[in-house]
């Protein structure tokens, strides 16, 4: 699907402008950019599922696929509307890559069981404003204990919860049973030592990367 | 325990022996009688989840089957239904358990008489609703067999022998322009009982969606008047009678569970009286109607 002429993490600001338009780009706007150029760039293999719970505000998301060669470039014209397949938020029928359909909060985490069931490795994106939609502890209530090892939470955290997390989302994942740790979202090395495939291990992973605040 | 849904578990218990793409998801209801097994997921209460676990295992290129009470397996999931299986374009086989108020002992919670009008909102699934354990048998093994979005819904009512043909069947004919009856599932029984001595034809359906647009209408010849006679909530296949009968003058009377809590426990047969649903409550309807 990739094809032959990838681009660069410095080419992303160029993609983000063809998509959105604006050519000033908010970071704070983009809390998941860093997250999903390294799990692109240096974490996914073949065979492996990356799928974006959070699907709200997937520029960062197209724009990584389009640097990938997953999306055309061209794709990013027309972000939004009628005859684009990129929305507002992404649709795996229209977009081949995108691996779930998301927008509505709090489904990724369970497909992501259901997927690390097989045994495959699959990564899963939410937000910790995400995590307040109850169905995400079900499934993590249930990785923790079926111990699907295979699987992974990315939490981006830029503190936009309703009502915050006391001491720590990451409590939460280790009281049912997931590893955890908390990281810089924004250190490419340290998020591509966090995320790389775990070795051999019983229990799932949690992994907070931490961003500027909302 | 009822015929179809014991049958239900030894068709699970063989699927997931004979079938390594079957794998069977349940939340608390069913998982001792479907018994321990590699590909038998039970996932705690976690209805959302179980439907999320579905179409992650869909989408590993399994069958997935999941099972629940009604208002467990549709009501409470059904944004995951629309979309961890819909949007997402994945198939599954969900199988209920309860019907209308089958559990009428356990009070509203555990009825769901309004599951097929919310499964059938959604595009794209096919709903079976068996009348006999020997029919959910057969539309079991097709779900199984197919990979699109399946609702199979059971109940302890059954018909006093099964109907072959899943598709639309016409089991009594009337004379020329008489008013077709049409039975969904297991109102066959009453609906039988209820036009003996009348002239009218008596169609049967197991397969509610896709509706059989064109059975019907080869059905009602140059009759103007149908009876729908569905065991959830009235009224919920009447827009595909009508778009059936679009281009030609027609009268519908839906009969069905109203839209309206009995709030009353006791027993499945009570309840079905109390809506009119029995042979004499379907008997008084069609006398008024055709009268």
């Amino acid at each position: 699907m990739a094809t032959a002429t990838e681009l660069e993490y410095d080419d992303l600001p160029a993609l983000l402008t063809r998509l959105t338009g604006d050519e000033k780009h908010d970071r704070s706007s983009l809390s998941t950019l860093d997250v999903l150029w390294v799990l692109y760039d240096r974490v996914l293999g073949d065979g492996d599922r990356f799928l974006l719970s959070k699907g709200h505000g997937p520029a960062a998301y197209y724009a990584v696929l389009a640097a990938k060669g997953i999306v055309p470039v061209e794709a990013l014209d027309g972000f939004g509307s009628y005859d684009s397949p990129l929305g507002y938020h992404p649709d795996r029928v229209l977009v081949p890559g995108v691996e779930l359909s998301s927008g509505s909060l709090g489904h990724g985490l369970g497909v992501a069981a259901g997927v690390a069931l097989t045994g495959r490795r699959v990564w899963c994106l939410v937000g910790d404003a995400e995590l307040e939609e109850g169905s995400n502890w079900e499934a993590v209530q249930y990785a923790g204990r079926a111990g699907l090892s295979s699987l992974t939470a990315i939490v981006v955290d830029n503190d936009s919860s309703s009502h915050g997390w006391p001491e720590g989302v990451e409590r939460r994942f280790m009281l049912e049973g997931w590893t955890a740790l908390r990281v810089d979202g924004r250190d490419h090395d340290a998020l591509e030592a966090a995320l790389r495939p775990a070795p051999d291990t019983t229990r799932p992973r949690c992994v907070v990367a931490e961003v500027e605040p909302r | 325990m009822s015929g179809m849904r014991e049958r239900f578990y030894e068709l699970a218990r063989e699927a997931l022996d004979e079938d390594e793409r079957v794998a069977v998801v349940t939340a608390q209801i069913g998982t001792d009688s479907i018994g321990e097994h590699p590909r038998h997921f039970d996932v705690g209460i976690r209805e959302q989840l179980m439907i999320g676990v579905a179409a992650g295992l869909a989408l590993e290129g399994y069958r997935a089957v999941a099972h629940s009470y009604a208002p467990f397996l549709v009501e409470r999931p059904w944004e995951f239904l629309k979309l961890d299986l819909g949007h997402n374009d994945l198939g599954a086989v969900l199988v209920s358990t309860g019907a209308s108020y089958d559990a009428a002992r356990s009070g509203r919670t555990h009825q769901a008489p309004e599951d097929v009008a919310l499964v059938a909102a959604l595009p794209g699934w096919t709903i079976h609703v068996p009348g006999h354990a020997d029919e959910l048998e057969t539309l079991f093994r097709s779900a199984l067999a197919a990979g699109d979005r399946v609702y199979v819904r059971m109940s302890e009512e059954e018909n006093h022998a099964r109907v072959d043909g899943a598709g639309f069947t016409v089991l009594r004919h009337g004379s020329a322009g008489a008013p077709l009856v049409l039975a969904v599932g297991p109102t066959l029984a009453p609906v039988l009982a209820a036009t003996v001595g009348r002239d009218v034809s008596v169609a049967y359906l197991a397969t509610v969606r896709p509706f059989p647009h064109a059975g019907l209408r080869e059905a009602l010849a140059d009759g103007t008047d149908v009876v729908l006679v569905e065991p959830y909530l009235a009224g919920t296949s009447a827009a595909e009678v009508a778009l059936a009968l679009r281009d030609r003058p027609h009268r519908l009377l839906s009969l069905g569970v109203p839209n309206a809590e009995l709030r009353r426990y006791g027993g499945g047969a009570e309840h079905r009286a109390a809506h009119g649903l029995d042979a004499a409550g379907i008997a008084a309807s069609l006398q008024g109607f055709l009268a």
